[in-house]
């Protein structure tokens, strides 16, 4: 028959002890590619804290103009834009304006406004999603009927004509951040609304509510823990769109005004010099590019090491 | 049944050369490696055909892993060597076209899940004119339709079109398992891999499908490689058996070898772990019919009780080391319990007027197949799903009569265990702090009071306290399982339902769960609603039971009676249903087997 008591010995602490040991997050970034990616957003981050002392290592700032730099038909002298010792990214074709300062304060604009309205949207997303997915019934349905308003929504009609609505002499980045914040959370909502349906239904959140949990409880301890990984990683991954959301903007001359540098506008003026200076389009082209990839891999190394139960790979 | 039989069923699969070749598949010294892991560690194997050989062993043996390499199927980062042998041709190190024909050509595969084998978006018809296609070459539509009729009937589908112009979703479990054998069939293969073919299946319906893997073996003269964690399977059909532990052979031989004499010290945990019907039988049998020799029919409600409508279903204890003083009143009284569900088109009544008491100390076992109710029943005594009832009592008081923040503390004095040992704990919070949460939902508790409550739950389980800094995930199923007791454990609670606490788990694991919860009710004396569908697990556990079917209960008492003398035919299809690991040893045709079995083996009730 079945084993008898003292058969059944306490199970011995040691069995486990080669999986007891948790990975730290920061192992994963260990590897060669997280690890890149990682140096490009703190590089990306620094440049935009110190751009002015960046800057100043040139002796330069994103608002003089260098005519001199500029040839007769006022693209740049030299080879590649115009790249010198004085101006390391060349100039920037029309206004001899040094590129380098233009790129490392294009950052600023970037990221402040990329990071801040995925924050907006996340918080805003993560509540309506939480509580819709737990609560059901009408607040659910009420929170689906907002998301898919939100989703119609034609959002850069509307944002082009909000700026254009907009003060000149109001803060143009808190606008942006304000309008790409309040129209991104849908997709958080979704994604956390379905997470939560599920959770609540565990049976480890049945036999807590059984044993008398309210819902505060249960939202707090069973269902944030359980999807603050997803939210953490979508916020990452969306995070780069964001920004992109804020060069387009600029690229379409309504995100954040002259001279004011910003990627997406240096990106806009340099199509129409592509053809005589292509310099001027690679070097802001690139750092969007190189700071979009290298969250977009954050968000996928963090999506791997934050699983509690480990890929395996 | 020998090989001469197979050139009756000629199908266009038959290799006549094949003939003289008794080892349908023959694996030797077959190895699988994933990252520097070893999987399997040289595993011997042969099917022959018209016989059925089980492989056997519990999760993580490496049994699935077998029929994967053997199929060519393996993950792309498994290393397989060895030699795997269909029909004496060499299987590995086949072009994935090549194992891609021999696939179809000469094997055919049963699945666990039939829900899962099955696409949910194609009609059954649809399913299988892709297959014949493939399978049989056939192109024409008519010519497909008719096969499809024949494979169909042939796996004792009595209404083949009606299956056929199905999709999966509207075909039961056994239906579907069904289907999926007569896909296997189509191209006539020699050899079927079946893994875990009536795991996922009702005891009832297990027995037809096993009956009809049978039935093929012998009438087609095919080989069937068994992949099973049930010594009870095993000793229902297989003629050979090959018992796998940690990817190594434990033992080999004939069934009657195995199961009868088993030499390998595995094998015997193995056996002694299944749960037998009615262990404790022996010692009640002789007991009560001693008393009805005496004519001292002391127990006059032994009879109402056992008719199972009748609300005072559960008095008379009979086992006085675990009865309850007479004057002791129950723990959960229910009567007239009903519960409806509202579905499109109608409602479903999931429980229909049942009731019983449960003293303390006392276990009482629901028993049914999917579908009735007994889930239902558990979830209705804390609330977690609207139902009516004439009495509703939990510890004296009527649940219902009280405020919502009342009642939460009633209900706070069940604790609750799941089957699923995956979902039933919070993955991102530690064990420690998943079995005090009661605790602080309770509230008033210091922080050191909730440290030795902790400690003291976990010793009840037989888990060492450093387990309180692990998280879900770090755990094996059992010492999940076990961490939930804990948890449902730590408020003392008047009552505990446990749904299936451990179908998902493997029997030797199933073995000291199930210790360790006669253990703890032993000590803390409550009452225990254990939720089963199978009759030997709670056979081997429960005071009381009560047999549902459908929402009703078809029959009620103690265990004893219940299971050893049921009278309602449905316990009995029920009890003739689960598979016995030595039914046929007893039945069959070697009787000197019967001698060397193990004398618990033979107690069926």
């Amino acid at each position: 028959m079945m084993t008898t008591s003292d058969a059944l010995p306490v199970e011995a602490a040691v069995s486990l002890d080669d999986r007891t040991a948790r990975t730290p997050v920061w192992r994963a970034f260990l590897r060669p590619v997280p690890a890149a990616a990682a140096v490009v957003v703190a590089a990306s981050v620094l440049a935009a804290v110190f751009a002015p002392q960046l800057s100043a290592l040139s002796d330069n700032d994103p608002f003089t103009y260098h005519p001199e730099a500029l040839g007769p038909d006022t693209a740049p002298l030299g080879a590649f834009g115009g790249v010198s010792a004085d101006h390391w990214f060349g100039v920037e074709p029309g206004t001899g304006r040094d590129l380098f300062s233009l790129v490392v304060h294009g950052a600023r604009v970037s990221l402040l406004v990329g990071i801040a309205s995925t924050l907006l949207a996340t918080v805003i997303g993560v509540v309506l999603g939480i509580v819709a997915g737990a609560v059901g019934g009408f607040v659910e349905k009420l929170v689906e009927v907002a998301t898919d308003v939100t989703l119609g929504f034609p959002f850069l009609i509307f944002a082009i004509a909000l700026s254009a609505l907009f003060p000149l002499e109001a803060p143009r980045a808190l606008l942006l951040t304000l309008v790409i914040g309040v129209f991104g959370w849908p997709g958080i909502a979704r994604v956390v609304a379905a997470e939560t349906r599920v959770i609540v239904r565990q049976p480890y959140v049945v036999a807590s509510r059984v044993m008398g949990a309210r819902l505060a409880h249960v939202l707090r301890h069973q269902v944030l823990p359980n999807v603050a990984s997803t939210v953490i990683v979508y916020s990452c991954i969306s995070l780069p769109g964001r920004i992109s959301a804020e060069a387009t903007l600029s690229f379409l001359g309504v995100g954040v005004l002259p001279p004011t540098p910003s990627w997406g506008r240096s990106i806009g003026d340099a199509i129409s010099w592509l053809l005589v200076d292509p310099a001027f389009l690679l070097f802001p082209a690139a750092a969007l590019f190189l700071v979009t990839f290298s969250f977009n891999i954050l968000g996928d190394t963090l999506r791997d090491a934050l699983d509690p139960r480990g890929a395996q790979r | 049944m020998s090989d001469s039989t197979r050139a009756t069923d000629a199908g266009p699969a038959q290799d006549p050369g094949s003939t003289g070749d008794p080892d349908l598949l023959a694996l030797r010294n077959l190895r699988v490696t994933i990252a520097g892991r070893p999987i399997l560690k040289g595993l011997d194997l042969t099917v022959r055909a018209g016989r059925i050989t089980a492989l056997v062993g519990e999760s993580g043996s490496g049994k699935s892993m077998t029929a994967l390499a053997t199929i060519g199927l393996a993950p792309a980062s498994a290393q397989v060597t060895g030699s795997a042998r269909l029909r004496g041709e060499e299987l590995l190190g086949r072009s994935p076209q090549q194992m891609r024909r021999t696939r179809a050509g000469g094997l055919g595969m049963i699945f666990q899940e039939p829900g899962q084998s099955l696409s949910p978006v194609m009609k059954v018809s649809a399913v299988f004119r892709d297959v014949l296609g493939v399978r049989e070459n056939i192109r024409s539509r008519p010519r497909a339709a008719q096969r499809t009729r024949d494979l169909l009937a042939s796996v004792g589908l009595p209404d083949p079109d009606r299956t056929a112009s199905s999709y999966p979703h509207e075909l039961s479990g056994g239906e579907l398992q069904r289907v999926v054998i007569a896909l296997a069939l189509s191209g006539d293969p020699a050899l079927l891999i079946a893994d875990e073919p009536t795991t996922a299946l009702d005891v009832t319906v297990q027995r037809g499908v096993l009956d009809l893997l049978t039935r093929i073996v012998r009438e087609r003269g095919i080989g069937v490689l068994l992949i099973t964690h049930d010594m009870g399977v095993v000793g229902e059909i297989a003629d050979d058996v090959v018992v796998l532990q940690g990817g190594e052979v434990r033992e080999t031989g004939t069934v009657q070898q195995v199961l009868g004499a088993p030499t390998a010290p595995y094998t015997q945990t193995l056996l002694s772990a299944v749960p037998r019907l009615l262990p404790s039988l022996e010692r009640a049998s002789a007991r009560s019919s001693a008393e009805q020799k005496d004519g001292a029919s002391t127990r006059g409600d032994d009879d109402t009780a056992a008719r199972g409508d009748d609300d005072a279903a559960t008095q008379g204890e009979s086992d006085p080391s675990r009865g309850t003083a007479a004057s002791e009143p129950p723990v959960v009284r229910v009567e007239g319990l009903s519960v409806r569900y509202d579905r499109r088109g109608g409602s479903h009544l999931a429980l229909d007027d049942v009731g019983f008491e449960i003293g303390r100390g006392q276990i009482h076992g629901l028993v049914g197949e999917s579908g009735s109710g007994k889930s239902t029943w558990g979830k209705a005594l804390v609330g977690l799903v609207p139902a009516q009832a004439r009495v509703l009592e939990l510890d004296g008081t009527d649940p219902r009569s009280l405020s919502p923040a009342a009642r939460r503390g009633v209900y706070a004095r069940a604790g609750l265990v799941f089957q699923d040992p995956a979902s039933s704990l919070n993955p991102r919070r530690t064990v420690g702090w998943s079995i005090s949460e009661p605790l602080h939902l309770a509230g008033g508790v210091g922080r050191a009071d909730v440290d030795r409550r902790v400690h003291h739950a976990l010793e009840q389980v037989r888990l060492p306290a450093s387990y309180t800094q692990r998280l879900p995930h770090e755990l094996s199923g059992g010492q999940r399982q076990r961490v939930s007791i804990a948890r449902a454990l730590i408020l003392q609670p008047s009552l505990l339902i446990a749904d299936e606490p451990t179908s998902a788990l493997d029997v030797t694991v199933q073995a000291h769960v199930i210790e360790v919860l006669r253990e703890a009710i032993e000590e803390a004396r409550f009452a225990c609603v254990f939720i089963s569908h199978d009759l030997a697990v709670v056979g081997s556990l429960a005071d009381h039971v009560t047999v549902l079917r459908r929402g009703r209960a078809v029959e009620q008492g103690t265990v004893h009676q219940v299971l050893g003398s049921p009278r309602h035919e449905y316990t009995r299809a029920l009890l003739e249903s689960v598979p016995d690991p030595s039914r046929r040893l007893r039945e069959g045709q070697r009787p000197a087997c019967e001698s060397v079995g193990r004398p618990e083996a033979t107690m069926r009730g």
